[in-house]
C-alpha cells in the first residue's frame, strides 16, 4: 500500500512561523534589508549619462514633399533616430510611445513644403518620451543643429533665399510624461527593481543554504514535509519583506522626490508580486546549485550584475549594443523597470503593461519549475 | 516476515561514486529492543540509518521498518520514527519552545500545545523555556534533541551517536531514560563509539567499512569471537607490552591501570607466547575478553583481511 501525501496547510503554516521568527531574530540581515533600498536612493540620485543612438522614432507624415523627404532623411542620418514606423494618426502615435515602442514622434504637418518655400516658417513638432531623459537628451539637441546646418545645402540655387534666412524651420520639441527632464523620475521607481533584485534572490538562496550548512536541513527533511510546503513557506515572509522595501522606495519617490504617480498603484504592486516571484524562484534554483552561504551570495551577484547593467537601468537601454539588448529582453528587471515607469509616469495601464508582464511571468513560471525540480528531498 | 521486527532489511547499499559506504548489510531488530550500532568513525553508521529513514535513497537493499516499505514508503516511514541526527540539527536561533512546537506541527501532533508544555516539565526546563536552543550546553543539546525527536510519540528511534561529547553523568541519566522507554515498547538503533554504552545494548551490530562484521548480544558476539585475554600486573608493564606486542600469538596488548591485558585468538599459541615471562614477580590470570578486545579484534582481523 503506498500513500501519498497531500500539501498539508498545517505543515506549510508550520514554516511559515518559524521563517518569521527567525527573520525577527536574524536582527542585522532585516536592517541590511531595509537600509538596502535607502542605500541605493541617496547613491543613485545622480544621474548616469551616455549617448545613446539609433533610438525608435516614429513618423507622422502630413506632407509628401520633396523638402519633408530630405529633412526625414537628414534626421535619420545623424544617426540619432531611427524611423521604424510611419503613423497615421495623433491618436496611434501615443499609444506606441506609452508602449514604449519609439522614444519620438516627429510631426511634419501638411503643407510642410508650400509653408517652407512660401518662407511661412513651418512648424516641425518633436515628440519625446520624458522618462528617460538621459536617453532623449542628445538626439533633441543634435535635431536642433540638424535644421540649422544640414538642411542648407538643400536651399541652393532658387532656394537659397531660404539658407540665408536663419530658422526657416519653426522646431518644438514637446518632452511628454517628464517634461522638466528630471533624471530621479527615472532613476527612482528603476530603483524598486534593482532592490528587489538584489536582495529577493539573495535572501532566498541564503535562506535555504543556511539550512543545508548548519545541518537544520537533514532535520527538516527527516521530517514528513512536502517540498511545496518548504518552499512556499519560505518564501512567504519573503515576499512581505519585498513589499516593505517596496512600500519604503515608493515612500521616498513619492515624500522626497516628488515623482509623479500618476498610474494604479494595484496594477504596480500586483506586476511587482510576479517579479517578486520571478526573484525568489530564481533564488530557490541557486540554492539547489550553492553548497554554502557564500556561493548563494555570488550567485545572486552574478545574476544582479548584467540586470542591473544590461536592463537599462544604468544605461540607456536603446544605447547598448544589440547583443547586449537581446540579454538584456531576457532579465525581468528590463521589462520591470518599464512597467513601473510606465504606470508611474505614462499612467500605463493593463494593454500597455502586458507586453512586459508576459516575458517576467515566463522567466518565473521556468525558475520555478527548475528551481523546484532541483530541490531534493533526500540528502543524495 | 515475523511482525515483531521492527527493522528488518537486507542487502542495504549505498555507494558514494567510488566509495561504497554501506555494502549489504542486512539487519534484524525485534520490537522493544535497543540494539546498539558499533563501529569506528566512517564505517558507514550514519549512512546506514539515513537509508533507514528514508534521507538518502538506497543503490540495493529491501526490507521493512515499523512494516513499511524502506524503498517505497519512507513518506510514511517518517511519520513514526524519530531520528536524532549527529550533530544537532536543531534551529539554534529558536527557542527550546519554538522548536518543540515547530516539529510537533509538522508532524501534525494532536493537543499540540500540552504535549510542547508536558515535553519541557518532563525535561525541567520549564525555566528556560525561552532561551534560544544554540545557547544550551552540550549535554542540553542532546537532552532537547531527543525529547524533540519523540514528541510525535514514535515507535522507533534512530539515534546517530546520542551522547558524544555529554558528560558522564548526563550520559548515564540518558541510558536510564532510553531503558525506561524501551520498557515502554520503544525500539532503539543507538550508533555509538563507547563500549561501556555497548554493553548496556540489548543486542549489538558491528560495522566497519561498510560491511557488518558481527550481529548478536554481547555475549554471543564476545564467545564467537574466540579471542583469550590474560591479565597480568607486576613491574615494568610499559616494557613487557612492547616485547610481547611483537611476538607472535598476541594480537594485542593494552593497559588497564595496573593491569595489561594481553589477547589473542588462538590459546595455544598465545600461552607459548607468554610462557617465558610466566614468572614471580609477574601475577597472571586468564580473564573473560572485554567488548572493547573484541571489537579491536575484529578490527585488526578485517584489516589483514583488506590488502592495503
Ligand atoms: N554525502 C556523502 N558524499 C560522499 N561521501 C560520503 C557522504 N556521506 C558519507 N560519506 C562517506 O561514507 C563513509 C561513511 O560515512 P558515515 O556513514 O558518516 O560513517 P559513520 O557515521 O560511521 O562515521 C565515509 O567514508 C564518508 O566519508
Ligand atoms: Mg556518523
Amino acid at each position: 500500500m503506498r500513500r501519498r501525501y497531500e500539501f498539508s496547510p498545517r505543515r506549510f503554516w508550520a514554516i511559515v512561523v518559524k521563517e518569521f521568527i527567525q527573520m525577527r531574530r536574524d536582527r542585522l540581515t532585516f536592517v541590511m534589508m531595509i537600509s538596502m533600498p535607502l542605500m541605493q536612493l541617496i547613491l543613485f540620485g545622480y544621474a548616469i549619462n551616455s549617448d545613446p543612438r539609433h533610438l525608435p522614432a516614429g513618423v507622422l507624415l502630413g506632407d509628401h514633399g520633396p523638402q519633408a523627404r530630405t529633412l526625414l532623411h537628414a534626421i535619420s542620418n545623424s544617426t540619432y533616430f531611427n524611423f521604424v514606423r510611419e503613423l497615421d494618426t495623433e491618436q496611434e502615435a501615443r499609444e506606441a510611445i506609452a508602449r514604449g515602442e519609439i522614444q519620438f514622434i516627429l510631426n511634419i504637418p501638411e503643407n510642410f513644403t508650400r509653408d517652407l518655400l512660401r518662407g511661412d516658417r513651418p512648424t516641425l513638432l518633436i515628440e519625446a518620451d520624458g522618462t528617460d531623459p538621459a536617453a532623449i537628451g542628445n538626439a533633441v539637441s543634435a535635431a536642433r543643429l540638424l535644421l540649422n546646418t544640414a538642411m542648407r545645402h538643400d536651399f541652393q540655387g532658387p532656394l537659397d533665399y531660404l539658407a540665408a534666412q536663419r530658422d526657416a524651420i519653426d522646431l518644438r520639441i514637446q518632452t511628454l510624461y517628464n517634461p522638466e527632464g528630471i533624471t530621479r523620475y527615472n532613476i527612482v521607481p528603476g530603483l524598486m527593481g534593482v532592490v528587489l533584485t538584489m536582495t529577493m534572490i539573495m535572501i532566498t538562496g541564503l535562506g535555504i543554504t543556511r539550512e543545508r550548512e548548519r545541518g537544520t536541513m537533514e532535520n527538516l527533511l527527516s521530517m514528513p514535509a512536502h517540498p511545496a510546503e518548504v518552499l512556499i513557506g519560505k518564501i512567504i515572509p519573503y515576499i512581505l519583506l519585498g513589499y516593505i522595501q517596496v512600500a519604503l522606495i515608493l515612500g521616498a519617490a513619492y515624500g522626497l522626490f516628488h515623482v509623479p504617480m500618476v498610474g494604479s498603484l494595484a496594477l504596480l504592486l500586483a506586476a511587482t508580486f510576479v517579479f517578486i516571484v520571478a526573484h525568489l524562484a530564481m533564488g530557490i534554483t541557486f540554492s539547489t546549485l550553492a553548497k554554502n552561504q557564500l556561493q548563494a551570495v555570488q550567485m545572486a551577484y552574478f545574476f544582479f550584475l548584467p540586470s542591473i547593467m544590461l536592463s537599462g537601468f544604468m544605461f540607456p537601454f536603446r544605447g547598448m549594443p544589440r547583443w547586449a539588448q537581446d540579454i538584456g529582453e531576457i532579465l525581468p528587471l528590463t521589462h520591470f523597470l518599464r512597467i513601473t515607469r510606465g504606470i508611474l509616469l505614462k499612467g500605463n495601464g493593463l494593454p500597455e503593461v502586458w507586453p512586459q508582464l508576459w516575458p517576467i511571468a515566463l522567466f518565473a513560471a521556468l525558475a520555478l519549475t527548475i528551481g523546484v525540480k532541483r530541490y531534493r528531498r533526500t540528502l543524495d | 516476515m515475523p511482525d515483531d521486527l521492527a527493522i528488518d532489511v537486507h542487502g542495504m547499499t549505498k555507494r558514494f561514486g567510488a566509495l561504497t559506504a554501506v555494502d549489504h548489510v542486512d539487519l534484524a531488530v525485534r520490537a522493544g529492543e535497543i540494539c546498539g550500532f558499533l563501529g569506528p568513525n566512517g564505517s558507514g553508521k550514519t549512512t546506514f540509518i539515513r537509508m533507514l529513514c528514508g534521507l538518502l535513497r538506497a543503490d540495493e537493499g529491501r526490507g521493512t521498518c515499523l512494516g513499511y516499505d524502506v524503498v517505497t514508503e519512507s513518506e510514511t516511514i517518517k511519520r513514526h520514527v524519530g531520528y536524532m541526527t549527529q550533530r544537532f540539527s536543531f534551529w539554534d536561533d529558536l527557542s527550546i519552545a519554538e522548536n518543540l512546537d515547530f516539529v510537533a506541527r509538522m508532524y501534525c501532533v494532536r493537543d499540540r500545545r500540552q504535549a510542547v508544555r508536558e515535553t519541557i516539565e518532563r525535561l525541567g526546563l520549564t525555566e528556560r523555556r525561552h532561551q534560544l536552543a544554540g545557547q544550551l550546553s552540550g549535554g542540553w543539546k542532546q537532552r532537547l534533541a531527543l525529547a524533540a525527536c519523540m514528541i510525535h510519540q514514535p515507535k522507533l528511534l534512530l539515534l546517530d551517536e546520542p551522547t558524544a561529547g555529554v558528560d558522564p553523568k548526563a550520559r548515564r541519566e540518558f541510558w536510564e531514560e532510553i531503558h525506561r522507554l524501551a520498557g515502554e515498547g520503544l525500539t532503539f538503533l543507538i550508533a555509538t563509539h563507547y563500549m561501556d554504552e555497548a554493553e548496556r545494548c540489548h543486542r549489538l551490530a558491528f560495522i566497519l567499512q561498510g560491511h557488518l562484521l558481527v550481529h548478536g548480544t554481547a555475549t554471543e558476539v564476545i564467545a564467537r569471537s574466540h579471542l583469550v585475554t590474560w591479565s597480568v600486573s607486576g613491574p615494568g608493564l610499559v616494557e613487557l607490552a612492547q616485547r610481547l606486542r611483537n611476538s607472535s600469538g598476541v594480537e594485542q596488548a593494552v593497559s588497564f591501570g595496573t593491569m595489561l591485558h594481553i589477547s589473542g585468538p588462538d590459546a595455544e599459541a598465545l600461552e607459548r607466547a607468554i610462557a617465558p615471562f610466566r614468572t614471580k614477580p609477574y601475577e597472571w590470570r586468564r580473564i573473560d575478553s572485554g567488548l572493547e578486545d573484541v571489537f579491536i579484534h575484529f578490527m585488526s582481523q578485517s584489516q589483514d583481511g583488506v590488502a592495503s
